[in-house]
């Protein structure tokens, strides 16, 4: 009496197991088809537009300093292995200088001495990585939109392009390495908390967390918040940026480049 | 896919407040430095070797991914693709999700059919009884949904669902700004998330019983009902409709 039954449970389990063996291999097919994808990103569109509908304008939720994580989670570099940067740290980033240039009446160069006599904006805010984790950390920086203020913009500059002086591998198989890159809209740059940060929690920026300078642009993922940035460039385009799309991670791994999600 | 990114949970609105993770599945190296899996459920670990934490992939080679390869999709690592899977599914499930509800509230299908009535509720022990035992309602009774399943349906539709969807927003930075301090709900993002995880699972669980009733209580005919509209009553059949023989 066992036997039959015990054949059939064998026939059944094998049978689930075939058939969601077929069910995801066909979704990988699909996945790595070049049409699928595009009916899939509709989604991220569908959000996009649903955000821009809504408005951008307003603030990230902020905490008090009892929310502060004890450590604030170092993520993608969190020492670059540039000898130029590392000359950088044994001197303090005394030399370190800000470039803002591309699209601009003004071009400048600030020291961090100088940045640091800007009018300054303190945040308590969460970081919210892609991979899924938060970290809750207090920033003191410089407002993006005051450094714009004094570059002045010229009618044409549509995008802000962060250059960093951390890299990663190039991704083609070649051992190069790309200094890492990212970019917002002029609607984040100018919000209140996209702020361009020399401390937290009161401290000057760790190197892990970026030093001497990282973005922040609350209301975006992690990746958005580029760290050790040495350059601002304002564009018409991405185009001539990287491969087009915006960002280091945006170009390599296809993340999305508004990382409101 | 997205969950093996970061493959712990956490309570709250932060990971790193240095309390204990809810469910954390993660690898180490045993005595003879083979990999072991491990997942964690609020400090008691469990060791998961071959399904959590370590497991083949299709091309046999043993990999450390938290969720293995033939339960992920895409069944390699990409955040981006897995991302772009979720979101398109997501706008599916809130666009078919909002006519629905739109549909069983007009149509009266809710009140008609869904909602318990007084008799129902008194019928919950005898159903749970005859649930145990895979027995099905015969006749004209097969025709309607029993209270168990009522319940069930209800508890899908009016608590899984929506908890899973306003959690999913609770994830996303943008949304958190449109009316700051909205995700403490939740008690945080972290909690969201958390919840979000585990609120899958439910609804993964109920597809499971649902199918599993459904072919044991004659899949044909509620295949074609439900297509249909036409349920065939089996009405002088003593045996167990459906039921695997001895």
């Amino acid at each position: 009496m066992r036997d039959p039954d015990l054949s059939r449970r064998k026939v059944m389990r094998a049978a689930l197991a075939g058939l969601s063996a077929w069910l995801f291999a066909g979704c990988d097919r699909l996945n790595n088809s070049s049409w699928f994808p595009r009916i899939l990103e509709s989604g991220e569109t569908l959000s996009k537009s649903v955000h821009k509908l809504i408005g951008r304008r307003a603030m990230a939720q902020e905490f008090s300093d009892a929310d502060i994580s004890p450590r604030f989670r170092g993520n993608g570099n969190t020492n670059p292995d540039d000898a130029n940067y590392q000359s950088h740290v044994r001197e303090r980033f005394t030399q370190w200088v800000l470039v803002i240039d591309g699209l601009v009446e003004n071009p400048i160069k600030l020291t961090l001495e100088e940045l640091k006599a800007m009018p300054a904006r303190t945040q308590v805010t969460r970081h919210d990585c892609v991979e899924g984790w938060s970290a809750i950390g207090k920033w003191t920086g410089v407002p993006l939109s005051q450094v714009l203020m004094r570059a002045r913009p010229t009618s044409g500059a549509r995008y802000v392009v962060f250059h960093c002086a951390d890299a990663f591998p190039s991704g083609d198989d070649s051992d190069e390495s790309i200094p890492y890159y990212e970019s917002i809209d002029m609607d984040d740059a100018y919000h209140a908390q996209t702020i361009i940060a020399y401390e937290l929690n009161g401290e000057s920026l760790p190197v892990a967390n970026g030093a001497p300078l990282r973005l922040r642009v609350e209301r975006q993922l992690g990746y958005k918040h580029a760290k050790y940035i040495m350059r601002v460039e304002l564009v018409h385009t991405l185009e001539g940026i990287g491969e087009g799309k915006g960002g280091y991670w945006e170009d390599r791994a296809g993340y999305q480049w508004y990382a409101g999600i | 896919m997205i969950f093996n990114a970061h493959p712990s949970l956490d309570w709250g609105r932060q990971s790193y407040s240095g309390r204990a993770s809810v469910l954390s599945i993660g690898s180490h190296q045993g005595v003879n430095r083979q990999w072991i899996g491990t997942a964690t459920l609020w400090g008691h670990e469990f060791t998961t070797t071959g399904f959590l934490g370590v497991s083949t992939d299709s091309n046999g080679v043993i990999s450390r991914v938290a969720f293995p390869s033939w339960l992920t999709i895409p069944s390699t690592y990409s955040l981006a693709d897995g991302r772009l899977w979720h979101f398109f599914f997501a706008w599916l499930l809130v666009i078919n999700g909002g006519l629905y509800l739109l549909h069983v509230t007009r149509s009266r299908h809710l009140s008609q059919d869904l909602w318990p009535s007084a008799a129902d509720w008194r019928a919950i022990p005898r159903s749970i009884v005859d649930h145990m035992k895979f027995k099905h309602p015969q006749g004209e009774a097969a025709k309607h949904y029993n209270v168990l399943q009522k319940l069930a349906y209800l508890s899908v539709i009016f608590v899984l669902l929506p908890i899973i969807i306003l959690a999913g927003w609770a994830m996303s930075p943008w949304l958190n700004s449109l009316w700051p301090g909205w995700v403490e709900v939740f008690g945080g993002r972290q909690s969201a998330r958390t919840m979000h995880f585990f609120v899958a699972w439910l609804i993964v669980l109920f597809v499971f019983i649902h199918v599993f009733e459904v072919i044991i209580s004659g899949v044909w005919n509620h295949l074609r009902s439900m297509i249909t509209g036409n349920y065939r009553i089996i009405a002088a059949k003593t045996t167990r409709v459906g039921h695997e023989g001895p």
